[in-house]
């Protein structure tokens, strides 16, 4: 083990949770609070934005109209991205002469980065133009992401306190919802991603609209070295826990993530969005505590996993009786710029959140390691995506206040509010739709697209398993060892990141609406504390037995069946 | 009844065969987790027929499954069974005093003998001592001595007499001496009793809010590991493993909490009877679960926090009249009181003056809400009264020097004043002591530590009102107040968003106790407060409320602990049987197979005894509750955290392999 790997790693862990505090509280800023100094900077642009779209961004909305216009604009987003990417050949901005999409892998695309999952069975270099990189790609991963935003801030709103607090708007619904998204991209995302930006054009990660660059090999070969706008793709796609890469390679080529630098960067952009929105759900809800549990009991089951992941790939068993220097671990498949340890936490890192960008291929874990990530996406990526993550959170959370709430001898509530028939209905709704589409659409694939899988067996196995959990949880991220470009797996991942997302918001915003109306009881000795380190433990509990007990089956006919040969 | 009874012969086999009418796939499906593995017997029935006939596979080991699954949902409907019997015993006993009567009723000026079960609502009756009354009423005329032995179990009778507090009459207790008019309040079968029977039979059970939302989580859980099953062989035939459907039902029946899903109505039927044993009657399941959830405790002082019956202590003169005068006047004034008080007040006059004689009286002035006095005028013509020390400051022609000091001194020590006067005169003081019931402090301390707040309601001065307070440790009190402003109390704390119980006798304390989340009505009160609350208490004992609520508490908490248990138990239970079912073609998955068990017919036949096993195991928890010491929050939930959590995922890894070395041994596999 390389002692400055993990020095890194906890450089990068500390590094997250000093910001979440002061990130958080920004958040809170710009969803919650009445006046900011910043409006002189950003009113005039929402306003013409308002103007343009045609709303009044004060409207309550109630659950209904909100997630109507959610669709409403992630639908047509689909739908203009389907058309340029069908059409990009005839379009400007094509250096590399990328064809026409076909329309099985157009859908695929487009629903892949609406869904803020960046799931591409295209290559990034040769498959899509410049524009198409620009318009769907980018725009998208901004788009998307201020979604996933919008419906977290939402969702917040129904379970903030009800004093109202000097500064604080007064809450009288979920809101509005293009308010909320307006301010994810002028406040959030724009700024957040101009920052990183910069901070990747410093480290060498190129921004420019010329084409490829061919050049002379010292073999005498030509080689072709592909180029393009990446440094305004890659900020967002770690900022808005896409993880679409520029290139195939994604993160581990070097024109995305050149220096072990813009490695500790890209995971910090990853991880402090979700994990501050966490924050900032404590303080709405007048204890900054009860976020501070949430945050370090997820960091918990993140640190167990990385632990267990570093320990795996440690060292190759299959190498183990070889004369093989392991001492760098098991670097099959990985960057040597990073190593072992920042591959895995990187990995880890990128599965814990909704992004799913890889700076190592996963096919080439020990089964182990790669069973790391791959629980990760079942359990529904922990902190998973920019806000759609609190949902995935707080729906743990119900279940675990429910189950053991009534181990206090009181029937269960929730921040004073008491869990009734309908949330737990609502919930556990949203809690089947994850199962239902990794179990169903896997059986699916392995029966009809076994041709696509580059391995047999259990790893073989694993690599649709992983396909699949990875669209469910709208994270995105290959396993590898998958030709996941067929019209068969195009259209049902397609259609299984849809599901994962959209089904999922209006269930659960309509649990946070019946909070909302709920009446809040004071707390006293006898409350069921969430704000408690014992609270986290069940929390724990629920989440990996739940997980466990969901996908044990398919794990040992994976990774862990591969793991005991 | 006591808590060993539920194994008595006789229940038993009535259960036995009640839980074989349950076995009714029309009534099972209200338990969608019993439900499914009903459904997996019969497939398995047909599977063990059907293998049996062609004479290929196991039938002797489908069969063997199958039989276990009926085994399982019979020891679910028996424990439904038995918890439901226990009342019915109760209701039994409760059934013998609904005898046929006559009732004597008043048509026109004529009176007619009728049938008891034909009055109606409305019906004009006279009950003569000595007889039955046929059915609920109100008196509406005369006073007599009531046995309501029957539903309290109370030998001692009550009055009951027309107008006031007291007027109410319940059908199938007995008159014992003059005559009552009384109008009939309740129609054939819906009288008190019979809502009584229905309630401890369990005829009329719904299912609780809580109840229905723990369902939903069952069957939601059902839901996902049915998707678990179904989906195996299609995932698990890449790997050339075809898993029998045999073992796709097994495995299914030992991952749905069956445990939980089999005792979830004995839980709720439990949480009733032990109610019932308190000699309360709840008339919802929902007031019972309500009652864990109370945030607030409205208790009246007399009868719950203290003894109720003042006695005397002293006699303290006022201004130059001496300590004789003063006992003598006390004596005097409550020659004719009948209450414990009075009697109190007589009996330590006759102990320091042993001469005194009975006088002779020519009226008696009763004590009245009103006058808030009370006393005798004499045949000579004076006026003895007693009374609280606002009305008799304000009847006493002077006010003596020291008045107020000795008045104040008494309510200080938490004592009640009474001023004696003879003819407007201001003689002295009676010093009527309260006393806090034993035990009384210990049980409001539990209830803080469990984080709920008691307040005292109480027609006292503050002074008196705040020493008892102090004494009892109460959180909260409100002095001088009349019952009617109980329902301002109550709907205060509910403003704060707190759940709140009280206790109430009266019909002005029938809108409180309507108002109050759970209100606990004493059986010797009003029909309107009987009525308005949503439990009665039988011995009419209102701290009674305190144990209603640690039932409530211990329903709840039973059902989240074999919740819990039933969930860990599944890591277990797939160790036992997923090795079994990929051990033949991924030889590996035999090291996931760490209880070594011996085969893996054995292995998936002890995860479904296991898991049939521990729902008669915990049946007995689920009658009497999970044990719980009252504490805060943290303290009970860790504990049933390791217990039940812990112990959970632990008992039934020693318990598999304990089933597996048995029929191992046993050559049943």
């Amino acid at each position: 083990m390389d002692v400055l790997g993990i020095v890194q790693i906890i450089v990068e862990l500390a590094a997250v949770l000093l910001l979440v505090r002061p990130v958080g509280g920004y958040l809170v800023g710009v969803f919650f609070k009445e006046r900011s100094r910043l409006d002189a900077l950003f009113g005039p642009i929402e306003r013409g934005l308002y103007w343009a779209i045609g709303v009044d961004p004060s409207e309550e909305m109630g659950v209904g109209r909100y997630v109507l216009s959610l669709l409403l604009v992630n639908g047509l987003m689909i739908v203009i991205v389907m058309l340029i990417l069908i059409t990009q050949g005839y379009l400007p901005l094509n250096p590399t002469a990328a064809a026409n999409m076909p329309i099985d892998l157009a859908f695929n695309t487009a629903a892949s980065f609406m869904t803020n999952t960046n799931w591409q069975s295209y290559a990034g270099e040769t498959q899509v133009s410049y524009l198409s990189q620009m318009i769907c790609i980018t725009f998208l991963m901004f788009t998307s992401a201020a979604t996933g935003m919008a419906v977290g801030v939402a969702f917040i709103r129904g379970f903030a306190s009800r004093d109202q607090r000097p500064g604080f708007r007064e809450i009288t619904g979920i809101g509005n919802f293009y308010f909320d998204f307006v301010r994810a991209l002028t406040r959030v995302l724009v700024p957040f991603a101009i920052i990183v930006s910069i901070l990747l054009l410093v480290q060498g990660v190129p921004q420019t609209l010329g084409g490829p660059l061919s050049y002379h090999t010292v073999e005498g070969s030509i080689s072709t070295l592909y180029r393009g706008p990446v440094a305004s793709l890659e900020s967002i796609k770690h900022l808005g826990t896409n993880g679409g890469g520029f290139f195939a390679q994604n993160s581990a080529y070097p024109f995305e993530n050149p220096t072990p630098l813009t490695n500790v960067i890209e995971i910090v952009a990853m991880l402090i969005i979700p994990i501050s929105l966490l924050y900032a759900f404590g303080v709405m809800t007048g204890n900054t505590k009860e976020g501070r549990i949430l945050i370090g009991t997820l960091t918990t089951i993140f640190i167990v996993l990385l632990s267990i992941g570093l320990l795996a790939e440690s060292s190759n068993p299959a190498l183990s009786n070889l004369a093989v220097n392991q001492s760098s671990g098991n670097l099959e498949g990985k960057e040597v710029r990073f190593g072992t340890e920042n591959s895995v936490m990187f990995i880890v890192s990128t599965t814990s959140t909704g992004t799913g960008s890889v700076n190592s291929m996963i096919d080439s874990y020990t089964a182990i390691g790669g069973a790391v990530p791959l629980f990760l996406l079942m359990i529904g990526s922990l902190f998973a995506g920019d806000g759609s993550g609190l949902l995935t959170v707080l729906m743990y959370v119900i279940l675990a206040v429910f189950i053991a709430g009534l181990m206090v001898g009181r029937s269960p509530q929730y921040l004073g509010r008491k869990i009734e028939s309908k949330e737990v209905k609502l919930t556990f709704l949203a809690f089947l739709v994850h199962p239902i589409l990794i179990l169903g659409f896997t059986a699916a694939g392995i029966i009809f697209a076994t041709s696509s899988l580059l391995n047999p067996g259990s790893h073989g196995f694993t690599e649709m398993l992983y396909a699949f959990s990875s669209a469910a949880a709208n994270n995105g991220s290959a396993f590898a060892g998958l030709s996941a470009n067929t019209p068969f797996l195009n259209y049902t991942l397609g259609i299984t990141m849809l599901l994962g997302r959209y089904i999922t918001f209006p269930l659960m915003l309509l649990v946070s609406d019946s909070f909302l109306r709920k009446k809040t009881t004071p707390y006293d000795a006898g409350t069921f504390r969430t704000d408690k380190w014992i609270f986290g433990l069940i929390l724990i509990g629920v989440i990996v037995i739940l997980g466990a007990l969901t996908f044990f089956p398919v794990l040992v006919l994976g990774p862990l069946g591969e793991a005991l040969l | 009844m006591d808590n060993q009874k539920w194994f008595s012969g006789a229940l038993l086999a009535e259960a036995l065969k009640e839980s074989i009418r349950k076995l009714d796939p029309r009534s099972l499906i209200a338990n969608p987790v019993m439900f499914v593995v009903e459904v997996g017997f019969l497939y398995t029935l047909i599977l063990t027929i059907s293998a049996a006939i062609a004479g290929n596979g196991q039938p002797v080991f489908i069969g063997e499954i199958s039989g276990i699954l009926l085994i399982t949902v019979l020891f679910s409907t028996f424990s439904e069974a038995i918890a439901e019997g226990r009342g019915k015993a109760q209701a039994e006993s409760l059934k013998k005093t609904k005898k046929e009567v006559t009732a004597n009723k008043v048509v026109g000026d004529q009176i007619v003998e009728v049938n008891g079960h034909d009055l109606v609502k409305g019906d004009v009756v006279i009950v003569s001592a000595g007889e039955v009354i046929p059915n609920d009423g109100e008196v509406i005329k005369g006073r007599g001595a009531v046995d309501e032995s029957a539903i309290t179990g109370e030998s001692a009778p009550v009055i009951r007499e027309s107008g006031g507090d007291f007027s109410s009459v319940t059908g199938g207790t007995t008159l014992l001496s003059d005559e009552l008019t009384i109008r009939i309040t309740a129609n054939p079968g819906e009288s008190f009793l019979d809502k009584m029977i229905a309630l401890v039979e369990g005829a009329s059970r719904q299912k609780t809010p809580n109840e229905i939302a723990l369902t939903i989580v069952l069957a939601g859980l059902t839901w996902i590991f049915l998707l678990v099953i179904v989906t195996l062989n299609a995932l698990a035939g890449y790997s050339g493993v075809l898993v029998s459907t045999t073992i796709l039902i097994a495995l299914l029946v030992c991952l749905i909490p069956t445990t939980i899903g089999g005792l979830l109505s004995a839980i709720g039927i439990a949480g009733m009877d032990r109610v019932t044993q308190f000699n309360v009657i709840a008339k919802s399941g929902k007031a019972v679960e309500a009652a864990g959830d109370i945030n607030t405790l409205i208790l009246d002082k007399t009868g719950t926090i203290t003894i109720g019956n003042r006695l005397a202590e002293e006699f303290i003169p006022l201004g130059d009249k001496t300590s004789g005068e003063v006992t003598k006047a006390a004596f005097l004034a409550s020659a004719r009181d009948e209450t414990p008080e009075g009697r109190s007040i007589v009996d330590l006059a006759k102990k320091l003056m042993p001469d005194l004689v009975a006088p002779e009286i020519s009226e008696v002035i009763d004590f009245s809400a009103e006058t808030k006095m009370s006393g005798v005028d004499l045949a000579d013509g004076s006026e003895i009264r007693k009374g609280a020390f606002d009305v008799m400051s304000a009847y006493v022609t002077y006010v003596p020097g020291g008045f107020k000091e000795v008045v104040d001194g008494i309510s200080r020590k938490g004592a009640t004043p009474l001023v004696v006067s003879i003819d407007h005169d201001p003689i002295g003081v009676i010093h009527l002591k309260d006393t806090v019931k034993p035990g009384m402090r210990d049980r409001l301390h539990e209830l803080k530590s469990m984080g709920i707040r008691t307040v005292m309601v109480t027609g006292d001065n503050r002074l008196t009102a705040a020493t008892i307070a102090a004494e009892a440790g109460v959180d909260d009190y409100v002095p001088e107040s009349k019952p009617e402003d109980k329902i301002n109390i109550v709907q205060a704390e509910q403003a704060a968003g707190k759940l709140v119980a009280m206790t109430g006798d009266g019909t002005n304390d029938a809108p409180a106790l309507a108002q109050a989340d759970v209100g606990l009505a004493m059986n010797s009160g009003t029909q309107a407060a009987k009525e308005a609350a949503n439990m009665v208490d039988l011995d009419s004992d209102p701290s009674k409320l305190i144990a209603v609520v640690s039932i409530g508490k211990q329903l709840l908490m039973t059902r989240g602990a074999i919740t819990t248990f039933s969930i860990v138990n599944d890591v277990a239970k797939y160790f036992a049987i997923i090795p079994a079912i990929f051990a033949a073609a991924i030889p590996e998955a035999n090291k996931l197979n760490i209880m070594a068990l011996s085969s893996p017919n054995s292995a998936i036949l002890s995860a479904v005894i296991f898991n049939a096993l521990i729902i008669p195991a915990l049946i007995p928890l689920a009658m009497r509750g999970v044990k719980y010491k009252p504490s805060d929050a943290s303290t009970i939930l860790l504990r049933n955290i390791a217990i039940y959590g812990v112990g959970g995922l632990i008992v039934p890894f020693i318990a598999i392999k304990a089933i597996d070395v048995i029929i191992t041994g046993l050559h049943l596999v």
